[in-house]
């Protein structure tokens, strides 16, 4: 694949990795592979932002030989010390050995800590401008979005924003931009990446939406580090940022539970039932036979989160642990939770998934539901009652 | 003197300890923290701080 032109003379120049199933070690499944965008700029002076995973530097590097000689890079713009962007950095660095870095002060310092590479290194802060020749780049710094060396990159005279990691999808694809690509994948795949990264950043998301407005910055593009680059509609992304960090939320409910002989998984059907009676989109998934990543991207639109189980050595079983973990520091916004399972002599399992419920920030939409044993045609009832309860709930607002 | 944590990282800001990699001597409470102050672990404003009872 050659480089692909976004804007006269800027260039991507990363690398497509269709393999990739796993990031961040074992915990963020990929299903769609990943790209590392990294991009390069002619003018007066060469610039290069961000470069890719180390495994794909050589590729990186053949797509930028295909543009110039390396060695003519002057700027290296580091957005993200993370190594699936700055990971080639030490290759360019061999060829480039002049090339000035430029990164925030934290970034400087995570670099030094990665490579022990002793370069010349610039360190920027909002509002610094490097002008190349007929465009200007301006920095914005963005702590924790998602690290605390974060910065986003603009082009003013293109009206380009480069903002590293926000903004990005896990998604390899042939195309570079939005108008090449199912959107429906393209969106699944942001939502995927906002809910099991930024989440607990919705905060300092919307906060850092506010100050790009206020900045005033027209925003013709968004080429972000991961995934397909926002051309058509750069809007789009914008927009569902703002939705997903202020916890807007459609009648939706996850159930997630896990059974050991069948109990709680029976009560939980009968709960789906009698949320889908009050016309709640309820969804069931089944801890242990299911991608965990998904049932937290399925939170950014669900109001309500129902978690179930049996009561074993007096708590949850141990396969909910991991969901509950990811939840309680991914912190969904703005949403309700509740918690049931059947139980044999002693209970535990309910009482304590409610204390993680709230724990993750969630605010428990009613009490427990425990049943002993195996429910009976009554009991079911019940728990149809309980679920209708709690759809009820989600309508209350 | 109140301390306050980061919401985002859980830093502490302890008054009585202060921020020396900011020059924050010791004995300054978080309220008269300069409006520019960051959290030195993390690097997000002062609005992102709770005050701990």
């Amino acid at each position: 694949m050659d480089p692909v032109q976004l804007k006269d003379k800027i260039y991507w120049v990363g690398a497509v990795d269709w393999d990739m199933r796993y990031f961040h070690g074992p915990i963020f499944s990929t299903h769609r592979g990943t790209t590392y965008n990294s991009y390069l700029i002619v003018d007066e002076k060469i610039a290069l932002v961000d470069t890719v995973y180390p495994p794909f530097a050589g590729e990186m590097l053949k797509r930028i030989k295909k543009v110039i000689d390396p060695s003519r890079i002057d700027c290296i713009i580091i957005n993200h010390v993370e190594i699936d962007h700055s990971g080639a950095l030490p290759e360019v660095m061999k060829l480039a050995p002049g090339a000035k870095i430029y990164c925030s002060p934290r970034a400087r310092e995570g670099l030094r800590k990665h490579f022990q590479g002793e370069w010349d290194y610039r360190v920027v802060k909002t509002g610094d401008e490097l002008p190349l020749g007929r465009r200007t780049l301006s920095f914005i710094e963005a702590p924790m979005l998602h690290w605390p060396d974060s910065m986003f990159t603009y082009v003013k005279e293109e009206a380009l924003l480069m903002p590293n990691d926000a903004f990005g999808q896990h998604l390899a694809s042939a195309f570079r931009f939005d108008d090449q690509v199912d959107n429906k994948m393209i969106m699944e795949e942001a939502a995927r990446y906002y809910a099991n990264i930024l989440y607990p950043f919705s905060g300092l998301v919307l906060k850092k939406l506010e100050e790009l407005a206020a900045l005033g910055i027209p925003i013709s593009m968004i080429a972000p580090s991961h995934g397909i680059i926002w051309r058509k509609n750069p809007g789009q992304i914008i927009e569902a940022y703002r939705r997903w960090a202020s916890g807007d939320w459609l009648p939706k409910a996850v159930v997630v539970y896990d059974t050991m002989w069948g109990s709680t998984a029976a009560m939980a059907r009968a709960i789906v039932e009698g949320l889908a009676s009050e016309g709640v989109d309820a969804r069931l998934f089944k801890v242990s036979l299911r991608d965990i990543n998904g049932i937290i991207t399925e939170l950014l639109e669900a109001r309500l989160l129902v978690v179930g189980s049996p009561t074993i050595n007096r708590s949850y079983l141990s396969a909910l642990s991991p969901f509950l973990d990811d939840l309680a520091g991914l912190k969904p916004v703005n949403r309700l939770g509740a918690a049931f399972g059947s139980y044999g002599w002693s209970r535990g399992a309910v009482k304590d998934i409610e204390a993680k419920l709230e724990a993750a920030g969630l605010t428990l939409a009613g009490e427990g539901l425990e049943i002993a044993w195996v429910p009976d045609a009554g009991e079911l009832e019940s728990c149809r009652q309980w679920g209708r309860a709690l759809a009820r709930k989600i309508k209350e607002k | 003197m109140e301390k306050w944590e980061c919401d985002v990282c859980g830093y502490v800001y302890d008054p009585a300890v202060g921020d020396s990699s900011a020059g924050i001597a010791p004995g300054t409470p978080f309220e008269d923290l300069p409006d520019d102050w960051v959290c030195p672990d993390c690097g997000v404003g002062k609005d992102q701080f709770s005050k701990l009872e």
